[in-house]
């Protein structure tokens, strides 16, 4: 086990704290840079996407995680930005120029979210956020002029500095790669500045954080801007991946992924969203699968039970029935959150945590060692 | 004229008078009791002062200044600080970052510098650790500054809010019962600190208080309230024997 001596105020600035870490980070770097040379293409798609539901994520842990204030509209945001980028580009505006229009577009937009979400605390704040992105929602399907309605948006290829850039190619991804890296030591900059530590003070305690000077309402509107113009930024990008949207993908289960992006990945560290953002992607071709396989596993089993070939034809046409059952997913994905909050709180993030102590202090670990909290539910004691 | 003072304080609620038409002033670099019964109103006031409530009537001035209307978090820019009777601190965050966001009121950086993280946010935060690190040598913090808070003993929480407090370099502080559930060695610590920020440091203190013993070992005066009134001012032992304030204690 390491032992690090600080000696400089350095030591607590700097983001990598020992040469370990940039050993680590830096392998991981390299791993990801030399991906599309060694994945298929599906795999290469699903790590797109890992980049866009992490970039989101990130900027879901600035607002929920360090700000402490829910929000269920993270969806909305997303749409926002896609469409700005959607509209942006039949009239011809080059790729950069969209990109940060988006960006802004949806940050001022967040601001103004959050300032109603400056009256409301825990549950009210999550029925608001909802209602907005219900609103956005429907409104993306009545400004026909705008948005098309119901009939959705084409998205041509972006075209960067000249050359088109498709959204299968090594170059997309790479650009995804840089918004989710610039996102998160942008974000990490923060964290470590006045700003961050003002946003975790709002959400340990208001009340305090006011008397030592914090303008709670400012920093709250803030981290809602924030917050949105990074999600604005992912929309673009997922707007180019999939090359159509229309209003239905935008919908509240999209934006229960992204909690569910940052609760299972974990709500206290940034690592946590790139972990639930690689759960939530990876989750979806594995229910899939089951949902293909299961009903004739299941019958095979029952057959080498000795069930009767009718017996596990009727086996395999009911659970084929339950798979496809509607609203199967989302039932799924609550189970999946409240086994999390019962069991790991502390996200994907805190397993690996705990994993690495065990192997740190090999022969003395003990489940004591690493204390548990609740870091995401927070009582309504301090206001 | 005086360092701060309140004219004709009231805050009701309802027909309920938490604070009925109190006026005290403080003197500059003085350590201000406030004592009386459970309910006398004396929270009540700190919580006037730092803005948390809104007086029902009557004006608050420091340093000449009328803060009746300031907003609360400008109270702290001001240089009035305060601690909590029952601790407010963010617990889920380390003694170090705790310390920090007591020198919000001193930061000077933008949003854009701070997420570039330019050399002047890096200079920043230099001089707000160094600051950070002396308040921690005065109080004697240094095994916790790297502990989160939801894992510390009472005890040390409390010390680690009379810290947050100094950390943003105040001209007044305001404890709020600083020795309530503190031990008497550790009351004993909290009384040398009292006295060493007022001399040392040069703090103005206003402290509300229930352990007699404590309030006459750090006060140079007290004032005593009941039912929201103001009872007696002057020195320790000249309240402790005015008939009012012995009479609102004993029930006589």
């Amino acid at each position: 086990m390491r032992f690090l001596f600080k000696t400089d105020y350095e030591d607590d600035i700097r983001l990598f704290p020992h040469s370990g870490y940039v050993v680590s980070y830096g392998l991981l770097l390299a791993v990801l840079l030399i991906a599309p040379y060694l994945l298929s293409s599906y795999l290469m798609s699903q790590l797109v996407f890992v980049c866009i539901y992490a970039t989101v994520g990130v900027a879901l842990l600035i607002l929920t995680g360090f700000t402490g204030q829910a929000s269920l509209g993270h969806a909305a945001f997303l749409a926002i930005g896609a469409y700005t980028a959607a509209y942006l580009q039949k009239y011809n505006v080059p790729f950069p120029v969209y990109f940060l229009a988006a960006g802004a577009l949806t940050g001022c937009i967040g601001a103004l979210v959050g300032f109603p979400a400056l009256r409301l605390q825990g549950i009210y704040l999550v029925i608001a956020t909802i209602s907005f992105a219900f609103i956005v929602e429907e409104i993306l399907a009545r400004w026909e002029s705008v948005t098309n309605g119901n009939e959705g948006m084409r998205v041509k290829a972006l075209s960067l500095l000249g050359v088109t850039v498709s959204r299968d190619s090594p170059t997309f991804y790479f650009l995804c790669l840089a918004v989710l890296v610039l996102t998160i030591v942008g974000t990490l900059n923060l964290l470590r500045s006045p700003t961050g530590r003002a946003f975790v003070a709002i959400r340990d305690s208001e009340t305090a954080a006011r008397s030592m000077g914090v303008n709670v309402a400012l920093y709250k509107v803030k981290s809602f801007a924030i917050s949105a113009a990074i999600t604005g930024f992912a929309g673009v990008l997922f707007a180019h991946k999939l090359s159509f949207i229309s209003p239905e993908m935008f919908t509240l289960q999209l934006s229960i992924e992204f909690i569910i992006v940052i609760l299972i990945g974990g709500t206290f560290s940034l690592h946590g969203a790139v972990l639930g953002a690689i759960f939530i992607v990876m989750i979806d071709p594995f229910l899939t699968y089951l949902k293909d396989d299961m009903p004739g596993i299941i019958a095979g089993i029952a057959a080498t039970f000795g069930a009767g070939a009718a017996t596990a034809a009727n086996i395999q046409s009911k659970v084929a029935a339950f798979a496809a059952l509607n609203g199967l997913k989302g039932a799924i994905y609550g189970i999946i959150i409240v086994l999390f909050v019962l069991f790991e709180p502390l996200g994907l993030y805190g397993r690996w945590l705990k994993i690495k102590l065990f192997f740190q202090l090999f022969p003395l670990y003990k489940r004591a060692t690493f204390k548990r909290q609740k870091i995401y539910v927070k009582s309504e004691r301090n206001r | 004229m005086t360092y701060f003072r309140a004219e004709n304080l009231s805050l009701h609620f309802g027909g309920l008078k938490a604070v009925d038409a109190v006026s005290f002033a403080v003197e500059r670099g003085e350590i201000l009791s406030i004592i009386g019964p459970n309910g006398a109103g004396k929270s009540s006031i700190f919580n006037l002062i730092s803005r948390i409530y809104r007086p029902t009537s009557g004006r608050i001035f420091f340093e000449d200044q009328d803060i009746t209307e300031q907003p609360p978090y400008d109270i702290a820019k001001l240089g009035i600080a305060r601690t909590f009777q029952n601790i407010e601190l963010f617990e889920n965050a380390t003694v170090l970052s705790n310390l920090l966001v007591g020198r919000h009121r001193h930061s000077t950086t933008q949003l854009w510098q701070e997420l570039l993280f330019l050399p002047s946010v890096r200079a920043n935060e230099k001089l707000h650790r160094r600051r950070v690190e002396q308040v921690i040598e005065f109080l004697d913090l240094e095994p916790y500054r790297d502990k989160l808070i939801s894992g510390l003993p009472y005890g040390v929480r409390k010390v680690i809010e009379l810290a947050r407090a100094l950390c943003s370099e105040p001209k007044l502080i305001l404890l709020d019962e600083p020795s309530s559930g503190l031990n008497v060695e550790e009351t004993d610590d909290m009384s040398f600190w009292i006295r060493d920020m007022k001399s040392e440091l040069g703090v103005t203190v206003l402290m509300v208080e229930h352990d007699m013993s404590l309030v006459n070992r750090v006060s140079d005066r007290v004032i005593a309230l009941n039912y929201g009134r103001v009872l007696a001012m002057g020195s320790p032992s000249e309240v402790q024997q005015h008939p009012d304030v012995v009479a609102a204690y004993l029930g006589a």
